[in-house]
């Protein structure tokens, strides 16, 4: 049921739900295969296929499970890898923030359900919606959040089927995780203290690793690495990236999280 | 059917949702300070490049060496393929077949 809100001509509830669908179906589009990396990366990882549909359905966080994969292969502390996990969804706070003003009016035990499916592409298809219709509309909240969850748990249960019959290190299966991460990181640029930080967090894992391991050089690269970003200048013309956040204060958190919703629908995970 | 991971899976819940339901829940919260919230914004390219890295550019031995090999290569392709496609699936797809290509010629 929509609520209306906000002044301005807004789409008829329908027409804005067909559009979230349209949306929805180039989204499912791609997180079928990248669910089919993912199961081929859990595979290497010695995961069960329960623990692959678990892990979709109870984290729903492809970047966290893509990076938990790779820590269990590497025997990785169980609290280390939810530190990290912790690390790299945070932003779910920008976006999270962004849309209670349009759930204000929803009990809290509702809320509390739907954040559990907050993922990037719930976040930039469901505040577009909400927009549209100037309103909250919890149906189309649920089409938004279901458009992922179902292609992305299919696709890693088949891609973790599958790869019992393929030869993962022949097929250079194996490179598929690393190069996802490094594509989903770069998908998360968007100015100069993005690259500090990215390119940071590498050196910094590297050097770290060499020495210590590296899964010690992994949390010290991703928790030196904003740090690193965040020593670079801002640039007026970037003010509206990642550097926004140095006036955040006058972009007000909206403004950070939408240009976080362009940014996550490219990112090909949820 | 081993059910050991499903822990680390509730886990991995608990160390997530707190930041996708916060601001629903206690409104007032959104207002991180500016510090924060530049912080959160760093922490995911932070994270997914030093993961990255580490799989493609450390052995996996201990110590563990550098890797010197086509596939640090490959993930350098993904990532100018993703940066000029802006989707994800392409470049993973020409990171994976250049290191088949060279594995199954005995190169790699």
């Amino acid at each position: 049921m929509a609520t209306a809100a906000g002044a301005g001509p807004s789409q008829s509830v329908a027409e804005s739900r067909r559009r979230l669908l349209g949306d929805g179906l180039a989204i499912a589009s791609y997180a079928l295969p990248v669910g089919l990396v993912y199961g081929l990366a859990t595979r290497e990882a010695n995961f069960s296929l329960l623990d692959v549909v678990v892990s979709c359905v109870v984290v729903l966080a492809g970047g966290a499970q893509f990076a938990a994969a790779g820590l269990v292969k590497e025997g990785t502390p169980w609290l280390a890898i939810a530190g990290v996990t912790a690390l790299v969804n945070a932003r779910h706070l920008l976006y999270s923030a962004a849309l209670t003003p349009y759930m204000a009016t929803r009990s809290r035990r509702e809320r509390a359900v739907m954040a559990h499916c907050l993922t990037d592409e719930t976040f930039a298809l469901s505040l577009a919606h909400f927009r549209r219709i100037h309103g909250f509309d919890a149906r189309g909240y649920w089409i938004a959040a279901l458009v992922i969850l179902i292609p992305w748990t299919l696709g890693s249960a088949i891609g973790y089927l599958a790869a019992g019959a393929v030869d993962i290190n022949k097929l250079a299966l194996d490179v598929a995780f690393p190069a996802a991460m490094a594509g989903l990181s770069l998908g998360m640029v968007s100015g100069r203290r993005d690259v500090a930080a990215a390119l940071g967090a590498v050196a910094v894992a590297v050097l770290v690793g060499l020495v210590a391991g590296g899964s010690v050089g992994l949390v010290a690269g991703a928790v030196v690495g904003p740090f690193i970003g965040l020593m670079v200048p801002v640039k007026p013309a970037e003010s509206d990236g990642s550097a926004s956040s140095a006036g955040a204060d006058a972009l007000g958190p909206e403004g950070i999280v939408e240009d976080a919703a362009e940014r996550a629908a490219e990112e090909g995970l949820p | 059917m081993s059910l050991g991971l499903i822990p680390l899976a509730f886990l991995m819940w608990l160390a997530t949702y707190p930041s996708r339901a916060l601001p629903m829940l206690a409104p007032g919260i959104e207002r991180l300070p500016p510090p924060a919230v530049a912080y959160l914004r760093l922490a995911g390219p932070s994270a997914l490049a030093a993961l990255a890295a580490v799989n493609c550019l450390l052995t996996s031995d201990k110590p563990p060496h550098l890797l010197l090999g086509v596939e640090p290569i490959a993930v350098a392709i993904c990532a100018v393929v993703v940066w000029r496609t802006r989707m994800l699936l392409p470049g993973v797809f020409a990171a994976v077949v250049l290191v088949a290509v060279v594995r199954s010629a005995g190169l790699g």
